[in-house]
């Protein structure tokens, strides 16, 4: 009896616009000029606003607050990407997709100060909850999926993680589900090569994230993540599998987490400065200008006037955030279950009577 | 009314409701092909078909997490945990998620999931398969905690389950399945959180809940033999607590027992217990007392594991230290 292989994998990365705004033709998504100025003015949008958050939290006007620079493009392509009737559910770094979708960069500010009701998705943006708990809510996005399937429903579900996340069983379990029951589920890993102090070789020894999807039968792609047509492009392409009854797709964009894991981090303790100048001159944003530039679909006015717009929108948010009355002692009690214990009514009067 | 076993009233249940509301669903461990490794989806998957009764991977985690998402997204998920046992590899998704989201998200989103699963001793499962954890889940605020006695209670208590707004844990009894009771024909809605006297009486109350009412009840003959007329009260589950029923009870017998099948350390008695001297320790004429199992691992030798949980002997013994 002869040993013979039986099958045969192999993993493709997808890159479309090099780091010095060469784009290559043959891959350009189906884009029209207009959507090239949004996807630069979201990209410009999440890296003011991402820095506003941290000027707030050097405030303390925020609390603790996870930085995306760097990983814009990763955000913004797939938000792009996932259509308003899409359902999203998000880790905790992924403001860009937030703003592709609308969602009141107020409501942000207000969470990330600690306001709960800062979660709640306006009517329409099919938003849900950011999740701090690594990879849980992997699984809850294959329930969103198989609820959509049964429903005949037109959506994808669509759930995000980190590096890290992808060694959280339930990162496994959702991804085997996907597989079992063809769900039409997009996962997005924003693998930025950091999980807080872990570096990504010591995460797990595969080659690539992108193959565990392999071991799953779904579909796995690696993409340069500081690319956002590439990244655009592969979300877009995995939505249409999923709509096609092709089932689950899981992407890996390669990013880099030019910040601190939070506020609360220090990375200089654990981390090569030559490797964050490294990925500093791959920048997903100047790259996407240097596009525009080559295309002449962007010039210095422009520049200023996105800045001058952008940096008044960012206020609005910051005052809005700010005169949001504080939550009262009934919020904390209101929705633990739909009908309170009488134990829970005395503890809420205790409450209510000890902040008079 | 008919004269069925605790398994067909649950297997009603689930028929009736898969019947009613296309929204249900129901996903397990061999739930649909093999009907159930305690046969309770018999006949479901022949009659509703694979896209509602879902046989699943091996993955606790897997099965909760995901049935929390169809919850979150529409659906009304039934998920069954072959044993409560393993309910624990789902912890997380349980504990920080399906009953926290609904507080998390500030009301916007409801997770009406039903976790069924059967636990409790007496079968020589061994250590990791024998053991009830209603009182460890009674800890969590946001998900509610049933556990039925009686094949009417399981029917009637699982149907308003099956409709909370509320995610609840519907703990069954190994033991009680093949147990027959009376069942109303039809509709049958229970509330949650509301006890029942399963037997009334004037001098004490047993205070339990699932397979531990029925020991609590031939506790109660024994102690009539020998002029104790001992009230046994079927709390019917832990979350609501019905502690107005507790109170009224013991107010008039004034002498009160909790009885339960799991460990006495940090068991729901004490619980009970401490709420009772809270609230009415002056009409007690002796101290609440508390009937649990050994605070060991459930031995899988058969005469080990009968030593190790309650008997109604040991109810018996620890209600005459109260006269």
């Amino acid at each position: 009896m002869p040993k013979q292989p039986i099958a045969d994998f192999t993993i493709e990365r997808l890159s479309i616009l090099a780091p010095s705004g060469q784009a290559d033709e043959s891959l350009m998504p189906d884009l029209s000029d207009s959507q090239l100025l949004q996807l630069y003015e979201l990209l410009s949008y999440t890296r003011m606003a991402d820095q506003r958050a941290l000027d707030l939290q050097r405030e303390g006007r925020l609390g603790t607050y996870p930085a995306s620079l760097g990983q814009e493009a990763a955000q913004v392509g797939s938000g792009f990407a996932l259509r308003s009737q899409d359902w999203i559910f998000p880790a905790f770094r992924e403001l860009g997709v937030f703003l592709c979708h609308n969602y009141p960069l107020e409501l942000i500010y207000r969470y990330w100060s600690g306001d709960e009701r800062g979660q709640q998705s306006p009517e329409g943006c099919n938003i849900f909850p950011m999740s701090i708990a690594v990879g849980t809510h992997i699984l809850h996005a294959a329930g969103a999926a198989l609820a959509a399937k049964y429903r005949g429903d037109d959506l994808v579900a669509a759930a995000f993680l980190g590096d890290g996340g992808t060694s959280k069983g339930d990162f496994h379990e959702a991804l085997n589900m996907a597989g079992v029951y063809k769900l039409p589920l997009v996962v997005i890993c924003q693998n930025n090569q950091w999980a807080i102090s872990v570096s990504r070789q010591a995460q797990t020894a595969a080659q690539t994230l992108a193959q565990k999807a392999l071991s799953y039968g779904i579909h796995g792609l690696q993409v340069d993540g500081n690319d956002v047509l590439a990244v655009y492009q592969a979300t877009h392409e995995a939505i249409e599998r999923a709509r096609a009854g092709e089932g689950a797709s899981f992407i890996e964009c390669e990013t880099y987490r030019m910040a601190d894991h939070t506020t609360a981090d220090d990375a200089q303790r654990y981390r090569d400065p030559q490797e964050v100048e490294k990925w500093r001159q791959r920048d997903p944003l100047l790259r996407m200008r240097r596009f525009l530039d080559q295309q002449r679909l962007w010039s210095p006015g422009d520049q200023e006037q996105l800045e001058l717009t952008l940096k008044e929108r960012l206020n609005r948010a910051v005052r809005a955030a700010e005169s949001a009355a504080p939550p009262g002692a009934e919020e904390m009690f209101r929705y633990t279950c739909h009908q309170l214990s009488s134990r829970q009514q005395e503890q809420l009067k205790e409450c209510l009577d000890g902040s008079t | 009314m008919a004269e069925i076993t605790t398994r067909e009233a649950i297997n009603q249940a689930l028929h009736e409701e898969l019947e009613r509301d296309e929204k249900i669903i129901l996903l397990g461990e061999d739930v649909g092909l093999y009907e159930g490794s305690f046969k309770v989806s018999k006949g479901l998957y022949a009659a509703f078909g694979e896209q509602r009764v879902i046989d699943t991977p091996i993955a606790e985690a897997g099965i909760i997490g995901m049935a929390c998402g169809a919850a979150m997204g529409g659906l009304r998920p039934i998920a069954e945990i072959m044993t409560v046992n393993f309910a624990i590899v789902a912890m997380d998704q349980i504990v920080n998620h399906v009953a926290k989201i609904h507080y998390m998200f500030g009301g916007q989103l409801q997770v009406p999931l039903v976790i069924r699963a059967p636990g409790g001793g007496g079968n020589q499962l061994g250590a990791q398969h024998s053991h009830s954890l209603e009182g460890l889940f009674m800890h969590f605020p946001g998900i509610r905690v049933v556990c039925p006695s009686f094949p009417a209670d399981a029917k009637g208590l699982l149907k308003t389950a099956i409709r909370s707004a509320d995610p609840v844990l519907f703990l069954e009894h190994e033991e009680l399945y093949g147990v027959k009771g009376d069942v109303p024909d039809g509709e049958l809605l229970i509330p949650l959180g509301v006890a029942d006297i399963k037997r009334a009486g004037r001098d004490v109350t047993l205070i339990a809940l699932s397979k531990m009412v029925y020991t609590c009840l031939e506790a109660a003959e024994q102690l009539a033999a020998e002029g104790i007329d001992a009230e046994v009260l079927d709390l019917r589950g832990l979350n609501p607590l019905d502690m107005a029923a507790v109170i009224e009870s013991v107010g008039r017998t004034r002498r009160a027992i909790t009885v339960e099948e799991s460990w006495l350390t940090g068991g729901w008695g004490g619980e009970i217990a401490a709420r009772i001297m809270e609230t009415c320790f002056d009409v007690l004429d002796a101290p609440v007392l508390r009937v649990a199992a050994a605070d060991v691992s459930a031995p899988y030798n058969k005469q080990l594991e009968q030593l190790a949980i309650p008997h109604a002997e040991d109810v018996v013994t620890r209600v005459k230290e109260l006269f």
